[in-house]
């Protein structure tokens, strides 16, 4: 089958969907023709999203540097451009494109109890002979997985039968808490780039292994149909810098290239594997890079930069070649690899990039018995109304979203501050205009284990500072120095960002909301969250926000605050933007 | 079993050894005058005088691409070149870029790790001094502030 017959049925599916009411999964195929003899299904940055929600994808997504124009940095008709003959519903999916009006059509996307149900059939259709991978942070995003301190996402992952995982924000619980929750876990925790500090290691902290210092295996050997697939886990190299360190004070990350390059000989030499895969939260742009100049790995699946990306791209090294994929985020996806083998080695490969349309696939009753099950003690919580959305509220997007827009607005207001900033995380998702904002949809926003805000004093010169600073884990035009999240939001300020200048240089023109400039010297009361150094005092964001929404009955982001964008006008990654392009 | 050494061990034999093996350069005097120079190549001129000097793949510079605390990134320089007489780290950015300088006995593998302090990014530069050559290879590592994780 291919992509155009495929989409057709996807067509003819939501068609019947609608005409019957209700469509199980028998009505309906995901299913394309048996291919090779091994199959992969690869979720990622699922954010706890048990229920089936909307989640719109970035207008923005600029490609710097080598990037420029690239997979993933293609938004929009740029991104749609790429496929052949890409259908409503896929447009959908992979874009922002009339993103309400699509919403309302197609309906919500991913959630546990449907992604059940289309794993299952995925499986099945190939006698079992499939590997579930999850990229990691799953155990993170929403209200119940911070209240319950992530179990009610391990075992969902129990039930969906997660086999090999790699982590994130799974590990912003406290690290006795997060091994606890390896342990309950009945699939496979790998990460080859997470060790414990020479230091804890000479006070003799738990490891898996006291020779090499891994906390976790750092790779797994599993046999599908008689091949060996080699599954190394890559964890997120920068996790104890972009969140707090305090949680993990024994472990260290880093991408540990060299040792990567190691343990993939190692397997080659010794464990005659028939495939080796890379199972990466690195992000995507880190994950091509490490594709050229690590050899011998035959397919990264790749998450944390949340791109979805429908068509694999395939990097040359001196072993050869390496495929690298990124599957999206929220659950609204499912990857699907089937590998095909010849005399000597791989020989072919099919990629399909599912989205998970809700509405086409049944709810599996097991896995929503779980849903309903961990949700029951915190229903009057996650359903208080707090307003109504009067325009669409979203998050992703280099620099602003408009839901990023409304915590702003919160934080200056609500903590009487002149600036405030917001975190750029690409999770969080979206409420479409009409929707009531539930406290559920604010702590999709914020459901942190540091949600405290603070109020400080900060100089004009302090705050170019820490915007230039994130920018360049932003824009850094070597992807080993990016850290994968979007730039930090920014309430009664505004800028001009240069994305392709060199770090200090790109954020100029900083004035306030009245048009007078910012000065270095001068001190402004800055409101924030999300301090990852010292823990702040004031009260946890998600409160700051719910009681803000309290006080109006319908939320209309009236101004959007996005900076003045100089040199990339052209750029594939960057449509619809509301603000200057110079 | 019998040859593994259990890396808790080596850690605890390293410690004992650090104080025998690793003996600065040239003591006091001259490592004095290197460690307060304020220029990378103050440093180099400090320690080395003329020797010339080449990049090399042959020494190994282990150091995070981004420090997860500035104040102590690990750092370990490895290489086989026949010969070493010493290994010293120079932190560009730096206010004294000299940041050790270890000398290597004739019994001693050429093989350091220890950890520097670095107030903002900088080059890293790895230098291994034989009798008539020094071998140098950097790395870029970057301190930032944290935040914004995806």
């Amino acid at each position: 089958m291919n992509r155009r017959e495929f989409l057709d049925l996807l067509g003819k599916a939501s068609l019947s969907a609608s005409l019957s009411g209700c469509t199980n999964l028998r009505d309906f195929s995901y299913r394309a023709p048996v291919f090779g003899q091994a199959r992969l299904l690869h979720i990622t940055d699922t954010h706890a999203q048990l229920l089936p929600i909307h989640f719109r994808e970035p207008n923005v997504n600029l490609g710097i540097g080598d990037a420029y124009g690239k997979s993933p940095h293609r938004v929009g008709r740029n991104l749609l451009d790429n496929l052949q003959n890409p259908s409503a519903r896929d447009a959908h999916a992979y874009t922002y494109l009339d993103f309400t009006e699509a919403a309302l059509q197609f309906g919500k996307v991913g959630g546990f109890a449907h992604l059940q149900t289309l794993i299952n059939d995925l499986r099945g259709e190939v006698g079992g002979n499939a590997l579930l991978l999850d990229g990691g942070d799953t155990w993170q995003g929403s209200a119940t997985a911070l209240w319950t301190k992530g179990q009610d996402m391990v075992h969902a992952c129990n039930l969906l039968g997660v086999d090999v995982m790699t982590g994130h924000w799974e590990f912003t619980y406290q690290d006795a808490h997060i091994l606890e929750n390896t342990k309950r876990f009945k699939g496979e925790f790998v990460a080859q780039n997470v060790k414990a500090t020479e230091e804890a290691l000479f006070e003799g902290t738990h490891v898996f292994d006291e020779n090499a210092g891994h906390i976790f295996p750092p790779y797994t050997i599993k046999t599908l149909n008689g091949k060996r697939i080699a599954i190394i886990g890559q964890a997120f190299p920068y996790t104890p810098i972009a969140n707090p360190q305090r949680f993990i004070p024994d472990w260290t990350f880093g991408i540990q290239e060299q040792d990567l390059s190691d343990i993939v000989r190692e397997i080659r030499a010794n464990k005659s594997p028939d495939a080796v895969v890379l199972l990466s939260h690195n992000g995507m742009d880190v994950d091509l890079k490490l594709a050229n100049r690590v050899a011998g790995i035959d397919f990264i699946l790749g998450g944390h930069t949340h791109d979805g990306v429908p068509q694999p791209v395939i990097v040359k090294n001196s072993g050869g070649k390496t495929v690298v994929t990124n599957a999206g985020s929220n659950g609204k996806f499912v990857g699907v690899l089937d590998i095909e083998f010849g005399n000597s080695g791989i020989s072919d490969f099919r990629y399909r990039l599912l989205p998970v349309f809700a509405n086409l696939i049944r709810a599996d009753p097991t896995m929503q018995a779980h849903i309903d099950l961990v949700r029951a003690p915190y229903l009057d919580r996650l359903n208080e109304p707090l307003a109504i959305a009067g325009s669409l509220l979203y998050r992703r997007g280099n620099f602003n979203g408009t839901f990023d827009q409304l915590i702003c607005n919160a934080l200056t207001q609500e903590l009487d501050a002149q600036i405030s900033l917001s975190p750029g995380f690409r999770w969080g998702t979206s409420v479409l205009p009409g929707q009531t904002i539930t406290m559920e949809r604010v702590m999709d926003q914020t459901a942190i284990t540091y949600p405290q805000t603070y109020t400080t004093e900060m100089s004009g010169d302090q705050i170019k500072f820490i915007l230039e600073s994130v920018s360049d884990n932003l824009f850094a035009p070597d992807p080993y120095y990016q850290q994968g999240g979007d730039m930090v939001r920014v309430g009664g300020l505004r800028f001009s960002c240069t994305p392709n200048a060199v770090m200090g240089k790109r954020i100029n023109d900083l004035t306030l909301p009245n048009g007078s400039p910012v000065s270095a010297s001068s001190s402004y009361k800055v409101a924030g969250w999300a301090t990852v150094g010292a823990i702040s005092t004031g009260p946890d964001v998600a409160d700051v926000v719910a009681n803000y929404l309290r006080n109006q009955k319908v939320v209309n982001i009236t101004s959007f605050n996005e900076p003045v964008l100089k040199g990339v006008k052209s750029n594939p990654g960057i449509a619809d933007y509301k603000a200057q392009l110079l | 079993m019998e040859n593994k050494m259990k890396r808790r061990n080596i850690l605890k034999g390293l410690a004992l050894l650090s104080s025998m093996a690793l003996i600065p350069v040239r003591m006091f005097a001259d490592m004095q005058a290197a460690f307060k120079t304020v220029t990378p190549e103050a440093a180099l001129t400090e320690l080395f005088g003329n020797l010339p000097m080449e990049q090399s793949d042959a020494v190994t510079l282990k150091i995070p691409d981004i420090a997860e605390n500035g104040a102590v990134v690990p750092v370990t320089i490895f290489t086989d070149i026949e010969g070493v007489e010493s290994i010293s780290i120079i932190i560009d950015q730096n206010p004294n870029p000299l940041s050790a300088s270890f000398t290597i006995g004739n019994e001693v593998f050429a093989d350091v790790s220890t950890r520097v302090k670095m107030g903002k990014s900088s080059r890293v530069r790895a230098i291994v001094q034989t009798a008539d050559k020094i071998y140098t290879t950097s790395r870029e590592v970057k301190v930032t502030i944290g935040g914004c994780g995806g």
